[in-house]
């Protein structure tokens, strides 16, 4: 231990006042990070809080605008991912990249394969060389087995063993465990440990708190992009951590939101999935906004795209004005009023090459067609009417939407979706990668929807919007409802708390 | 409707008329108005199975099998004829309409159901149409003698001086304008191919709508086999052999988006039409109709290359220098 203590005097790699800036929105404002060697620093924060950036400038893929990286104590910059893997830097990524139909000493050696007089590959050199690496991380498997053959768990073993062939000095694991089950997460910890007293330095990027207290020495917090504290493990816990983490009061402003919600709209009983979730339940009422938090791959966006019919329930009963309703496509989902706008922009996007409004009234057709035929005049009030009431900007409606910038083609998916006439509206991560000028109209326009009796469900990672514009927020964890919440129950630190599964809550032993 | 006839569809249009003009510089006798007819008739089957093909295309797929499902329908049209003469004319269109609508579906639930490729689909089917049609007729031809008059004149009836073939072609024509510009249907078959996601969230089934879109082209081909077949007055195993990439190439000579999702009914008959003006003028100037797939092959790659090019300049603008200064 005093010889870690010794060796933490000198970091690996220390980033420095880094900043890095997109249009519209800044990633990372003046962080710092430290890397010690023999020793894993947990680098958390909340989604958004700049910890995929951080990984990209320390492998190279994007250059910082500010700020500076010492490998050593010296200055360097990476031009690109080559010179961070030159000096020693390389990651492992939540999926990892690697090639299904060469066998695992060629994805290991890819790039940088040992070399004959000739030129050529020298087959049985890389071969003996890559044994040599899966025996040192205990490997079951050989250099001759396709990748493909292989389990996600010994798919990441082969990451690692490609990140040693490089002679790597700084392994960064991002959500190495996400996909893992726990005997697999069991020996990922052993390997750790290995690299550990290789004396590697590792960056361990998890949202899961259990395996940061049992893996980390040290741990570095960001927070929306700035550095807000590191220190070691040791010496903190878990409720200080989650402070750290979401510590600041809720800066953000909401909308007011008045109306009471009414009348229950949706009523969702027992809904479960073979595998993705299981009896998920709640009730939605008129003009109520109902937050859905929870970490990533915690089942939110699974359940909606089966409450919107894309995918089946294995069980469970869904009631819409009290009437149980069977909904087995998206199309009997908008002919039930539910509509669904997903997170990712090019699936929720418009049809480019279809004109403006067109794409508007795509899926209200039905409504605008006499005899099978659309009514043009018709066709064209109905667009008119909504790209009105979105204020969208555009010079004339039979103007194809790809002109358009993307703010105002995301105005005409919504547009789209409100000429439908919904009930209930899913909105999945309706701010994510958006800068705060346009957050703060997608909030006002959530408010103004609901004030006008739409039931709006939110699927949401951000923590001051799920608070902020929620009534009720039902937080999921592994498939399941851990836990609804509303008032003063929602706060930052009990989301948090019940999104990762911290059991020992200080607030419950009180109450 | 800023867009009934688009840009590219004026180029092509003027790329014919120029074709014409050439020609009618050394021949005037190609541009006379009887000639003009007789390119159009022969070009007909062309434009419709191109309108087919171009539906197809627009949802992302392709239809490789239509040239022999017009040539197993046109075979068994044939046979039905020569076992009953006197079934009425109507009731053929009928069972040929039918019969091809058939064969588009067991393509179209192959792509819906089982997920597999359009291409390889496709493809299988193409090679089994054809194995049928040997298989029913043992390999014979069906000639014209043993076809009855009224099933070989059918095609060839004048109405105001343009034979029924054609004439099935321009109802077709407008059957299709109308369809993709005033039915939901028309409307789902653009969002398929533009964005699959977005249509699928937007409520509309992709695979039951590429379903649809191999059904409508098998149909189409199906009732171009019985006007083939009668109008050559001949049926056997090999007609319209190769047929099937004139007319994926008249979709993408007519500015179709093999990705899917762009193209138009006035590019699809232009395609068509330019290849029919090409096929029949070169032994007219007194060239080797194998130039004929020499030319119709530039004509593609220069038809494609001016698609992409069009199609780059609509990137995002990501310089902010670049965006201040446009």
């Amino acid at each position: 231990m005093t010889d870690a203590v010794t060796s933490a005097q000198t970091p690996v790699v220390s980033m420095d006042a880094i900043t890095k800036t997109f249009p519209g929105v800044k990633a990372l404002d003046q962080v710092r990070l430290d890397l010690y060697p023999g020793q894993v620093t947990a680098l958390v924060g909340e989604n958004g809080a700049g910890k995929s950036t951080t990984v990209k400038v320390l492998t190279g893929i994007y250059q910082p605008d500010g700020g500076t990286i010492r490998i050593d104590g010296d200055p360097v910059r990476f031009a690109g991912p080559k010179d961070a893997s030159a000096a020693g830097i390389t990651a492992i990524h939540q999926e990892t990249v690697l090639f299904d139909e060469l066998c695992v000493a060629e994805n290991i050696f890819l790039g940088h394969a040992p070399r004959s007089r000739l030129g050529l590959i020298d087959t049985a050199e890389m071969h003996r060389r890559a044994a040599a690496l899966l025996a040192e991380i205990g490997a079951p498997f050989d250099t001759y087995t396709m990748l493909r053959d292989l389990g996600i768990a010994n798919k990441h073993l082969v990451a690692i063993a490609r990140a040693l062939s490089v002679d790597a000095r700084v392994v960064i694991m991002d959500e190495p465990t996400a996909a893992l089950s726990h005997k697999e997460i069991e020996e990922l910890y052993a390997l750790v440990e290995t690299l550990k007293s290789q004396g590697k330095a590792i960056l361990f990027i998890s949202h899961k708190f259990d395996e940061i207290f049992r893996i980390a020495d040290r741990y570095t917090v960001f927070r929306d992009g700035s550095f807000v504290g590191e220190g070691k493990i040791a010496e903190i816990d878990e409720n200080a951590l989650v402070k750290l983490m979401v510590g600041r009061a809720v800066d953000q402003i909401f909308p007011e939101r008045t109306v009471a919600p009414g009348e229950d709209v949706l009523q969702v009983v027992g809904y479960s999935h073979p595998t993705e979730f299981a009896d998920i339940g709640f009730t939605l009422r008129r003009g109520e906004i109902l937050g859905f938090y929870g970490l990533v791959g915690a089942g939110r966006s699974e359940f909606m795209q089966t409450l919107f019919g894309i995918t089946r329930p294995s069980k469970g009963v869904c009631k819409i004005n009290g009437a149980i309703r069977v909904i087995r496509s998206p199309a009997a989902a908008v002919g039930n009023g539910i509509v669904y706008v997903p997170e990712d922009r090019g699936k929720q996007g418009a049809v480019i090459g279809l004109p403006i409004f067109q794409n508007i009234t795509l899926p209200s057709l039905g409504r605008t067609s006499r005899a099978g035929f659309i009514r043009l005049a018709e066709e064209f009030a109905l667009a008119r009417q909504y790209a009105e009431r979105l204020d969208l900007r555009a010079a004339a409606l039979d103007q194809d939407v790809g002109n358009l910038s993307g703010g105002n083609q995301q105005k005409v998916v919504i547009a789209k979706w409100l000429a439908t006439q919904p009930q209930v509206i899913i909105l999945d991560e309706p701010t994510k990668g958006i800068d705060i000028g346009s957050k703060a109209a997608v909030h006002d326009f959530m408010a103004e929807l609901a004030a006008q009796g739409l039931s709006v469900i939110m699927v949401s990672s951000e923590i001051p919007e799920v608070i902020g514009m929620s009534d009720r927020v039902i937080v999921m964890r592994d498939g399941r409802i851990a836990a609804e919440l509303s008032g003063d129950e929602l706060t930052p630190e009990t989301l948090v708390r019940h999104a990762a599964g911290i059991t020992a809550a200080p607030r419950l032993q009180e109450a | 409707m800023t867009r009934l006839i688009p840009l590219r569809e004026m180029i092509l249009a003027g790329a014919i008329l120029g074709l014409l003009l050439v020609i009618a510089s050394r021949f005037s006798g190609f541009v006379a108005p009887g000639n003009l007819v007789n390119v159009f008739n022969d070009t007909a089957p062309l434009i419709i199975l191109a309108l087919g093909q171009m539906v197809v295309i627009l949802t992302r797929c392709i239809d490789l099998s239509v040239a022999a499902n017009l040539a197993l329908t046109g075979m068994v049209c044939a046979m039905i004829n020569v076992a009953l003469p006197e079934l009425p004319i109507s009731v053929i269109l009928v069972i040929a309409a039918l019969l091809g609508a058939l064969m588009g579906a067991i393509n179209g639930l192959l792509v819906w159901k089982l997920a597999i490729p359009p291409i390889v689909v496709t493809l299988g089917t193409m090679t089994i149409f054809r194995g049928v049609i040997f298989l029913i007729s043992n390999g014979k031809w069906v000639n014209s003698h043993e076809m009855s008059a009224s099933f070989t004149g059918f095609p060839r009836a004048e109405i105001l001086g343009l034979p029924v073939l054609s004439w099935t072609a321009v109802l077709a024509v407008l059957t299709f304008a109308l369809m993709m510009a005033r039915t939901p249907f028309g409307r789902s078959i653009f969002a398929v191919g533009g964005n699959p996601h977005a249509a699928v969230y937007t409520g509309i089934n992709v695979g039951k709508t590429q379903c649809l879109a191999f059904v409508l082209s098998g149909a189409l081909a199906g009732l171009t086999g019985y006007l083939w077949v009668a109008r050559y007055a001949v049926a056997y195993v090999d007609i319209a052999g190769g047929f099937e990439l004139e007319v994926v190439a008249a979709c993408v000579i007519g500015g179709i988006s093999i990705a899917g999702g762009v193209g138009s009914v006035a590019g699809a008959v232009l395609g068509a039409l330019f290849l029919g003006v090409v096929k029949n003028a070169l032994p007219v100037v007194n060239i080797s109709p194998f130039w004929q797939l020499a030319i119709s092959g530039s004509a593609i790659l220069i038809a494609v290359a001016f698609n992409a090019r069009a199609g780059r300049t609509k990137g995002r603008i990501i310089l902010k220098s670049a965006d201040t200064s446009s």
